[in-house]
């Protein structure tokens, strides 16, 4: 039985954790070759469904989420895949009149209609022609009942890449030359019926094959987001669940992040124009979308990647697991130029599946310490951090003379406004800071809770830092 | 002659930034640019002691406050 229901913000996302916690206990055990085929059992032991028509179609389910959560196919790059079983095959009609319409003598819907699609039956109630219905919506907002709805798949609504369509089976299904990881879908999706690969099984064995950081040491890099997660225990007692995990020791993701804004500030002045590259959702957003613009990309490797480059130049036999709210982690660390540098990408979601899987429980541990990066450093998990970080670094370069226009993005629709007006040199401003999640890496789609106070909680993580400029929060690793 | 100073996280809160500039400027003010390497690690695991400061295998507990003294003896004085 659950000892407790951990904070997630959907059972979705508690089915997928139990299915992570399962597949890492038995990893941890080096039992997970015999004891995968269990797992759906284990979960939905009864004969009484309760997610889906019967208890077989659930474990059905459940066994390809287990594989997923085991990494799925290894040749398989792609992070975001669709449980084709799993697929509710929900309704994508489009704008459709319900029975709420009364035949009223107003017609608002029809005056509202451009394209003349909508007409009435013998009882005055309207109907919408599919062939020349373009979708607008005008007659939904006009009328007075909200008898007009638009029947549209929660995962394509999510999408805003526009990524998603539909399989001749009806089933959901991801188009790879759009898609850019950034798990929007998985969060949505009320059937999880789309998720994000795992890489718990790598991880754990990076760690059991360090035999206590013997033969070569595990370092955990951490997302500064960290600090709007984990609330039922404070930061410190993650820090101490984190090492008690066997990592040997944890390093912000945020120093990283004064080290690319430090740099980035100093390209930007050079350069004249540039995007950000911190949000690999972004960078990939914009290489398949908008490749003519992909030559005003930041050189600046990511954050994690920056740090992490940083730990294996120092200790070369190093492993780096980065632990954050992004699934388009996942798709970055395999990329030519941070493999690398990065081993392993996990969520927050895996983090708390590993903590239960070793029964850890971080609420009652002592509080240890996380601080080297700065206050600029760690607000790049919001929006608009990473904007007021780079408008610091030039004036900690002293080029207080640039005139630094930025363009901070939240979200993905946002990006590509700013992006097409780039393409038609009609962009009022010289730094476009791309966020593919609304809001930035606090409402990524591997957060266990997406609230409205984690701004505050970053913003006050940030205020807390111990050193307080990007100068100082790099000058003490820089050796050289 | 190596030098390694911890940059993890309790060292850090103990002042390892300023230990680490400091004995920067006093492997300038000496010339002793080619005969120590001086780098920075992630935590030596023994942060009770910090900020840790190693030299060629021997680890030291620095302040900002004794790093020049520090640097005297260990470090000059070994060279």
């Amino acid at each position: 039985m659950e000892k407790k229901v951990r904070k997630f913000d959907t059972k979705v996302q508690h089915l997928k954790y139990k299915v992570l916690r399962e597949v890492a206990r038995l990893a941890w055990d080096g039992r997970l070759m015999e004891g995968a085929f269990d797992i759906p059992k284990t979960i939905v032991p009864g004969k009484v469904p309760t997610m889906r028509c019967c208890v077989y179609k659930e474990r059905a389910i459940l066994a390809e989420r287990v594989k997923l959560a085991m990494g799925g196919d290894r040749q398989d790059p792609r992070v975001i895949q669709v449980i084709d079983i799993a697929c509710d095959e929900c309704p994508m009609g489009g704008y459709e009149v319900s029975s709420a319409c009364r035949g009223c003598l107003a017609h608002r819907c029809e005056d509202a209609c451009r394209r003349g699609a909508i007409t009435f039956d013998e009882h005055q109630k309207a109907h919408i022609d599919k062939t020349k219905c373009v979708e607008c919506g005008a007659c939904a907002k006009v009328c007075p009942y909200s008898a007009i709805t638009n029947q549209k798949r929660p995962c394509e609504i999510a999408c805003k890449v526009k990524a998603i369509t539909m399989n001749d089976d009806k089933s959901a299904r991801i188009n790879d030359e759009k898609c850019i990881s950034c798990g929007a879908c998985v969060y949505q999706c009320p059937w999880g019926a789309i998720t994000d690969k795992s890489f718990i099984v790598d991880a754990i064995d990076l760690i059991r094959g360090s035999d206590d950081n013997k033969n070569y040491k595990v370092y955990a890099v951490v997302a500064p987001s960290i600090s709007s997660q984990f609330t039922y225990a404070a930061l410190g007692q993650v820090i101490s669940g984190i090492k008690a995990l066997g990592f040997h020791t944890v390093v912000e993701a945020a120093l990283g992040a004064d080290m690319v804004a430090y740099a980035e500030s100093k390209e930007l002045v050079e350069k004249g124009i540039l995007t950000s590259s911190c949000c690999p959702a972004f960078v990939e957003y914009i290489k398949k979308t908008f490749p003519d613009l992909t030559k005003y990309i930041s050189h600046n490797l990511s954050p994690m990647a920056t740090i992490a480059k940083y730990i294996k130049e120092q200790d070369p036999t190093a492993k780096i697991i980065f632990i954050g709210p992004c699934t388009a982690k996942k798709m970055e660390f395999q990329k030519e130029e941070v493999r690398p540098w990065v081993d392993c990408v996990l969520t927050f979601e895996e983090l708390q599946a590993l903590f239960d899987s070793r029964d850890l429980d971080i609420a009652s541990m002592e509080q240890d310490v996380l601080d080297n990066a700065s206050y600029f450093g760690r607000i790049f998990a919001r929006s608009g951090g990473l904007t007021d970080a780079v408008r610091e670094g030039i004036k900690e370069h002293g080029c207080e003379n640039f005139d630094f226009k930025p363009v901070p993005c939240d979200g993905i629709e946002a990006c590509r406004v700013a992006l097409l007006r780039l393409s038609k040199n009609l962009l009022n401003g010289n730094f476009v800071e791309g966020m593919a999640c609304f809001g930035g890496c606090i409402n990524g789609a591997g957060c266990l809770t997406h609230g409205e106070k984690n701004r505050a909680e970053v913003d006050k993580y940030g205020r807390e830092a111990y050193e307080k400029t990007i100068t100082d929060a790099v000058t003490q690793v820089n050796f050289k | 002659m190596k030098i390694t100073a911890c940059v993890g996280s309790s060292c850090h809160l103990k002042g390892s930034r300023q230990v680490i500039l400091k004995i920067q400027e006093l492997i300038r003010e000496n010339h002793l640019e080619d005969k120590v390497e001086f780098a920075g690690t992630f935590c030596m695991g023994k942060c009770q002691q910090g900020v840790c400061v190693d030299v060629d295998g021997v680890v030291h507990s620095v302040s900002p406050d004794t790093a020049a003294d520090f640097f005297q003896k260990e470090v000059l004085a070994k060279i």
